[in-house]
């Protein structure tokens, strides 16, 4: 899922205190699992965004709103876009795809993020998440026993760690682990080590996010030409 | 011979290398760079020129390569994988062939967190390994890695590092294969303390044959004082400094404890000398250039061959 972790208080508020009603609009998917932006973490910045403006005596009127998932079409519905419609301004609590797809259906009006989104990853325990993958378009896990250099190295080596490893740690902060003492021992215990000795050459960046925004299209599920998006 | 370096040459030669490091200077002071090359000068075969070392900024290495180039040394370049990517690379590896440097020591390079612009994106593109692969591939097939042809390839003799002490041990000497196997001719070493691990490390890569395909420069650095260890041992990621060392250099009063280091550092060379298949020292006296030349002659290792 996409992990997301919610912007600072202040910097929200003074968003928020410069219109005069502000919605804000969660998504109920992955920034509901990282607990960042679903129904629950709109309800509390609700509070707090009403009882600072209480407190600091600023005029402002906040409403509430949350979706299945802002990167989507179909969950944009009449009552939503009513929501979006009555208030000055949203601030989105989803992903910025979500805040991307919002400003976009709603060009008129004026679209703020309420997350950092971070990273792709996986719960690895209640409270923590963990980045797994960098979605470089084309995926070679497989070679490094399911653990991702480009995502999981600092420097995303493809041949091995690099000098700074200790301890099973990364040099760059000692509570991360570093992904290459993680594949060293992966590959030891499936007994596929030695095939760390062939050279990964030069990786193809053209597929991730250097070659530009990327698109994928399925034919079979595009609808008739009259009704296609043009993009 | 494949290059015109001299540390190619004297290695063919069968001779014990021997090279140091300057780290270029935090300004466009080009006299910075000519004072440390004079204490340098004629005390050791090759000057390696680090590249953004620790990544804080600094005079670029080409450039201060050119700068020793012109006192008449045979600077080692350094480069790294964090701050260019394969068009650079490729680019920056022409320019200096063609401004007449003969060796390149491909790296990875510190991660930006550790320098002075912590807020900067680095670029990794390539790696290490492949660095070296695109180093050789310029000079032996004459090809860019788009896999045009060049047109006067770029005579380098091609190093890389390599650090016997990090973690996990036992791909190290893997590792060093498949740089030797990408196309590495020498290698030298982060700086050994623990030298009865490094033998066992050394061991492998003999077991490897690799000993006989590059050349092995160890790495030394000698200590200033126990503080100096002590902060080595718990900040540097990945470095063995064994507390029988912190406490020899303890054991002396604080004032001669620098002299006490020297010494460590030249009976650290003669083990290392006597290690099968070790064909050099590199000398890494960071800001203490002015004692290498001590080092070198204690160490029984003065004069150089001439160039
Ligand atoms: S190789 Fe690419 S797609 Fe596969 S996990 Fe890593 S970043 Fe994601
Ligand atoms: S310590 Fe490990 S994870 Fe960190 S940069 Fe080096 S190889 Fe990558």
């Amino acid at each position: 899922m996409i992990v997301a972790e919610r912007k600072l208080f202040d910097d929200l508020y003074a968003k928020a205190s410069k219109h005069k009603k502000v919605l804000l609009l969660g998504c109920g998917t992955c920034v509901t699992v990282c607990m960042a932006g679903g129904e629950k973490e709109v309800d509390i910045l609700d509070s707090q965004l009403k009882l600072a403006s209480r407190e600091r005596g600023d005029d402002f009127e906040v409403t509430t709103h949350t979706i299945v998932r802002q990167c989507d079409d179909e969950f944009f519905d009449e009552e939503t876009s009513r929501k979006i419609a009555a208030a000055d301004a949203v601030i989105t609590l989803a992903c910025g795809v979500g805040v991307q797809f919002c400003s976009e259906k709603y060009p008129e009006k004026r679209v703020y993020a309420g997350v950092n989104t971070v990273f792709y990853g996986a719960t690895v325990e209640q409270g923590l998440w963990e980045e797994r993958c960098a979605g470089c378009g084309e995926c070679i896990v497989d070679q490094f026993a399911g653990i991702c250099p480009v995502a999981r190295c600092a420097k995303s080596l493809m041949n091995g760690p690099c000098g700074g490893s200790s301890n099973g740690k990364c040099e760059v902060d000692k509570e991360t682990d570093c992904a290459w003492a993680l594949i060293v021992k992966r590959m030891k215990e499936l007994g596929t080590l030695e095939e760390l000795s062939e050279i990964t050459l030069p990786k193809d960046w053209s597929t991730s996010r250097d070659g530009g925004p990327r698109r994928i299209v399925h034919e079979s599920l595009r609808l008739d030409e009259g009704t296609k998006k043009e993009g | 011979m494949k290059t015109k370096s001299n540390i190619e040459r004297l290695l063919e030669k069968g001779e014990f290398v021997v090279t140091s490091e300057c780290g270029p200077p935090r300004g466009s002071d080009a006299e910075a760079v000519r004072k440390k090359g004079n204490l340098l000068k004629g005390v050791v075969d090759g000057v390696n020129v680090t590249d953004n070392q620790t990544s804080v900024v600094r005079m670029s290495s080409l450039s201060s390569c050119i700068i020793l180039k012109e006192m008449g040394f045979d600077p080692i370049w350094q480069l790294v994988c964090r701050d260019r990517n394969r068009i650079a690379i490729q680019s920056d590896i022409l320019g200096a062939a063609a401004l007449g440097i003969n060796n390149l020591l491909c790296l990875s390079g510190d991660h930006q967190s550790f320098g002075d612009n912590p807020k900067a994106k680095n670029v990794y593109d390539i790696d290490s390994i492949q660095l070296i692969y695109t180093a050789k591939t310029l000079r032996d097939e004459g090809k860019f890695l788009g896999g045009d042809e060049v047109k006067g390839a770029p005579m380098l003799f091609i190093g890389a590092a390599e650090n016997p002490f990090a973690d996990p041990f036992e791909i190290r000497a893997l590792r060093l294969g498949k740089k030797v196997k990408a196309g590495a001719e020498f290698i030298q070493t982060q700086c050994i303390y623990n030298v009865e691990k490094f033998s066992k490390w050394m061991e492998e890569v003999r077991e490897r044959g690799l000993h006989e395909k590059c050349a092995i420069l160890a790495g030394v650095t000698p200590l200033k004082s126990a503080g100096m260890a002590k902060y080595m041992k718990k900040n540097v990621p990945g470095m063995d400094v064994p507390d029988s060392l912190i406490e020899r250099l303890s054991a002396v009063p604080k004032e001669n404890q620098a002299e006490e280091g020297i010494k460590i550092c030249v009976e650290m060379i003669q083990q290392l000398k006597e290690i099968e298949g070790v064909r050099g020292v590199h000398i890494m006296a960071i800001e203490w250039e002015e004692k290498v030349a001590e080092i070198v002659k204690a160490a029984g290792l003065s004069p150089r061959p001439s160039a």
